[in-house]
């Protein structure tokens, strides 16, 4: 059994040169968070109805029979409720509908409309789910989850600042941003419905984003102490490979594992896992070719480093 | 230090029994989770709603509704108290808290002010209201800066225990009913229930007050514009006879004074509702009926004039009926409400969701499949990464980790939704990290020449900072979730919550506890997961 474990396979130690590279990652990072950034405006996020408020209810037509989608669409259009929309799903079985419910009309009484109107569109269905969001909750959930990603950003600033310098904290937050940005591209590419699980979903991009980033800012720390007269590229370098494995590693199975989630998690986790998954990948990324070429455009203070030997302490007093 | 602590073995054994005994009521079914001695733990996972089925509802009490209509039965009462003293009053102007009367004739103020006094209740030792002299013509009547700020708080206190009472009338299997916020209330009744009967229930108010109808003046000219200023128009029922009524505003009595509503009969057989008052009720009906006998009287529910029957003789035995073409169904929904009390104030629908049992059921297996594929492609993945020795060590520690996960959720009660499934699935990937990071650690520390037990020491001390500060960033993020999220989010929060620690004790304490038996016991001369 030569060659296992697999580990054993992988090369012992890498030298790749990861600094020499990062002209054209930043270039090529700029280009797409703008992109994403643009994308965010025009054509906008799909926003579901936790945050935008309106009703969205799932329909089946019993004994396996085939929904008419066409039919369901018109029928609900022809109530003037604005922006209906009607997805099949388990090969058209099953619908899931979304339309708007106005502000002056008691929510039951709209659905009940619409029941109705489907039930004489295509006969008896049964309905499997139905929420309703006023638009005064969904603007305050909105609210709540971009507040929430702010506090995020903040406060694992703040960690970094805390445990590590202050460049390590702008880098961290940079990778962050550009984690959290892209992920919100890749929603508004695929059309994924931007909702609260969205938000958890960004939420743990941010929480997989940081833990990666300290794992390579921690090797780091660590390098610029033993090789103090290292060039901080090199150390830079020297600290990526050698946590490379890891990265792999771990990067690989919660990758293969919300692949499985996207898979067979079924309809309503499916955009939540894409997400993660991505938001996974890019923090990888982010934190080989944006946390840690900032930290070489801004320099360490290397004396001030050095005399820092326990880990725990506040890096303001080594600010340049 | 690597070498077989007894502490650490002891804590191992200690964390694998807690797992057990905990999660142990989940393969359970309830009638054998009630059978065990009250000693065991016998509460398995709360499933949310997305995973069991049920309804969900966020109502909003309308407080400003409740103050408006409360300040304007201010300004009633204080016309009809001097209106029956035969103080006239020339104007009555409204304020924040209460009403201003100015007197007609000065010279009536002591009668003013002593019948209106005589509207504040002398029974509580803080009235709500109170009575002042303003000049020498106005009387302010309002209510106490205190009443006024607890009004509102009051009112959604009160429209819990009104809910609750209404819902527990249905049958419904354990009901929620929590507050959220200042003026919100959550209610979530899991399993099949009824998302529309639940609205209906709780979505009437069921103000029911006994008012005269006005008969000297007319509906027709009323209804042009010319209102008496102690009348009001109230729309009819479909079946009371008439699209609109005049009634005079003065309340002769309400729902307060109901003690007892019940299905009953009338005379011809239909559908009735009888009701009994209190003593203070039957003595102002009996007082009121006796001295409009020949006039008919409104029975006026939520806003609607149910029936207007005319008093033959005083009623003064405190109890009636109210007939008006109703279904069993509709009599026992209607009788249900009133012996639940009226709502303080209107309660508006905010937001809704019902999960069939059956999309729930779904949902879990969904959920259930894919932890499972996920966890054996992470056990192959590991299997296959560092060997049968290393990776069983990891496996073992996954293992023991899914297990205090159900045992903590089981026992705190916390509550498993969808979102929160994935929380558990990544939590694995997240716990392998902590061991990749030990072993990668001691590969190095293995390359560098040093010996076995130098390398497997130097693994787990170095690699402990980075562990413990990768997974506090896990757990800030989880933080703000659950201060932040709402609903299925704070399920996801909490999962990962419990996750990064059973993740952080199991990974690290199985390795090393593990790899000290294997040191005892194999000797090893290198580490198979190094050169």
């Amino acid at each position: 059994m030569r060659g296992w474990p697999l580990i054993k396979v992988l090369p012992v130690k890498t030298n790749l040169k990861f600094v020499s590279f990062a002209k054209y990652a930043a270039i090529m990072s700029a280009v797409l968070v703008i992109a994403s950034l643009v994308g965010v405006f025009k054509p906008g996020l799909n926003m579901g109805i936790d945050f935008r408020g309106g009703a969205v209810m799932e329909l089946t037509k019993p004994d396996g029979q085939i929904l008419d989608l066409e039919q369901v669409r018109s029928a609900v259009d022809g109530l003037g409720l604005g922006d209906v929309q009607v997805q099949g799903i388990d090969n058209d079985a099953s619908a899931i509908v979304k339309f708007q419910v106005p502000d002056d009309q008691p929510q039951a009484q709209v659905v009940a409309q619409v029941q109705t109107a489907v039930t004489a569109a295509v006969g008896e269905v049964t309905y499997s789910g139905v929420s309703v969001v006023g638009s005064k909750v969904s603007g305050e959930l909105f609210a709540s989850g971009l507040l929430a990603l702010g506090a995020a950003v903040v406060l694992m600033f703040a960690y970094i600042w805390f445990r590590f310098e202050p460049q390590f904290g702008f880098g961290a937050v940079a990778g962050l941003l550009h984690d959290v940005i892209l992920t919100f591209g890749l929603i508004v590419v695929m059309r994924l419905e931007f909702s609260l699980n969205m938000v958890a979903a960004i939420l743990t991009v941010i929480g997989y984003s940081m833990n990666d980033t300290v794992v390579v800012f921690d090797r780091l720390r660590e390098n610029l102490r033993k090789y103090k007269t290292m060039p901080l590229a090199e150390v830079i370098d020297l600290s990526i490979n050698e946590t490379l494995t890891r990265t792999i590693i771990t990067g690989l199975t919660a990758v293969m594992v919300l692949a499985a989630l996207a898979v067979y998690g079924g309809p309503a986790l499916f955009g939540f896992s894409i997400a993660l998954m991505f938001g996974i990948i890019i923090g990888t990324y982010s934190s080989i070719y944006v946390g840690a070429p900032i930290i070489l455009l801004w320099g360490v203070n290397r004396s001030g480093a050095a005399e820092e030997a326990k880990p725990i302490k506040l890096g303001m007093a080594s600010r340049p | 230090m690597i070498h077989l602590s007894r502490w650490k073995v002891v804590l191992l054994v200690l964390s694998l029994l807690f797992g057990l005994l905990f999660s142990y009521p989940n393969v359970l079914s309830a009638a054998q989770r009630s059978a065990l001695p009250s000693w065991l733990p016998n509460s398995g996972l709360n499933l949310g709603l997305d995973l069991q089925g049920g309804s969900y509802l966020l109502l909003e009490v309308d407080v400003p509704a409740m103050r408006e209509k409360r300040l304007s039965n201010l300004g009633e009462d204080a016309r009809t108290v001097l209106g029956e003293a035969r103080v006239g009053v020339l104007s009555l102007s409204r304020e924040s808290s209460g009403v201003v009367v100015t007197l007609a004739d000065p010279s009536q103020m002591d009668l003013g002010l002593q019948s209106m006094r005589g509207l504040i209740n002398t029974n509580s030792a803080t009235p709500d209201r109170t009575v002042q002299r303003q000049g020498t013509d106005r009387i302010r009547y309002a209510y106490t800066d205190q009443a006024m700020a607890s009004m509102g708080s009051d009112a959604v206190t009160q429209s819990i225990e009104v809910v609750r009472r209404r819902i527990d009338n249905l049958g419904t299997r354990e009901p929620s009913i929590t507050r959220q916020g200042t003026e919100r209330i959550v209610v979530q009744a899991p399993g099949e229930s009824d998302p529309a009967q639940l609205e209906r229930v709780i979505g009437q108010t069921a103000q029911l007050t006994f008012q005269m109808v006005d008969v000297e003046n007319s509906v027709q000219e009323a209804m042009a514009g010319a209102i008496p200023p102690d009348a009001e128009l109230i729309p009819g029922a479909p079946d009371s006879g008439q699209a609109f009524y005049l009634v005079k505003r003065r309340v002769l009595v309400s729902g307060e004074n109901l003690t007892k509503a019940e299905v009953t009969s009338d005379q011809n057989n239909q559908t009735a509702i009888g009701f009994r008052f209190d003593g203070a009720g039957a003595r102002r009906f009996g007082e009121a009926t006796a001295a409009n006998i020949g006039r008919p009287f409104a029975i006026i529910l939520d806003g609607q004039v149910i029936s207007a029957p005319t008093i033959i003789s005083a009623i003064t035995g405190g109890s009636g009926q109210i007939t008006g073409n109703y279904t069993i169904q509709q009599a026992s929904e209607m009788v249900n409400l009133l012996n639940g009390g009226a709502l303080p104030a209107p309660l508006n629908v905010e937001e809704r969701r019902t999960v069939t049992a059956e999309l729930g059921a779904d949902a879990v297996a969904a959920g259930m499949l894919s932890t499972m594929i996920g966890f054996a492609i992470i056990v192959v993945f590991i299997f296959l990464a560092y060997g049968f020795l290393f990776g069983g060590i990891s496996v073992f520690g996954l293992l023991l980790n899914g297990l205090l996960i159900i045992a903590a959720m089981s026992m705190t009660g916390a509550t498993l939704t969808l979102p929160g499934i994935a929380g558990l699935i990544l939590t694995f990937a997240v716990a392998v990290d902590a061991n990749v990071l030990i072993y990668e650690r001691m590969r190095d520390e293995a390359r560098a020449g040093r010996s076995v037990i130098a390398s497997l020491d130097a693994g787990f001390n170095k690699a402990m900072g980075t562990i413990v500060d990768a997974n506090l960033t896990t757990l800030v993020a989880a933080l703000i979730m659950f201060i932040f999220g709402a609903g299925p989010v704070r399920g996801f929060a909490w999962t990962l919550t419990i996750g990064v620690f059973t993740s952080m004790l199991s990974a690290v304490l199985v390795a090393q506890v593990g790899l000290a038996f294997w040191l005892k016991f194999a000797k090893p001369k290198k580490l198979p997961i190094a050169e």
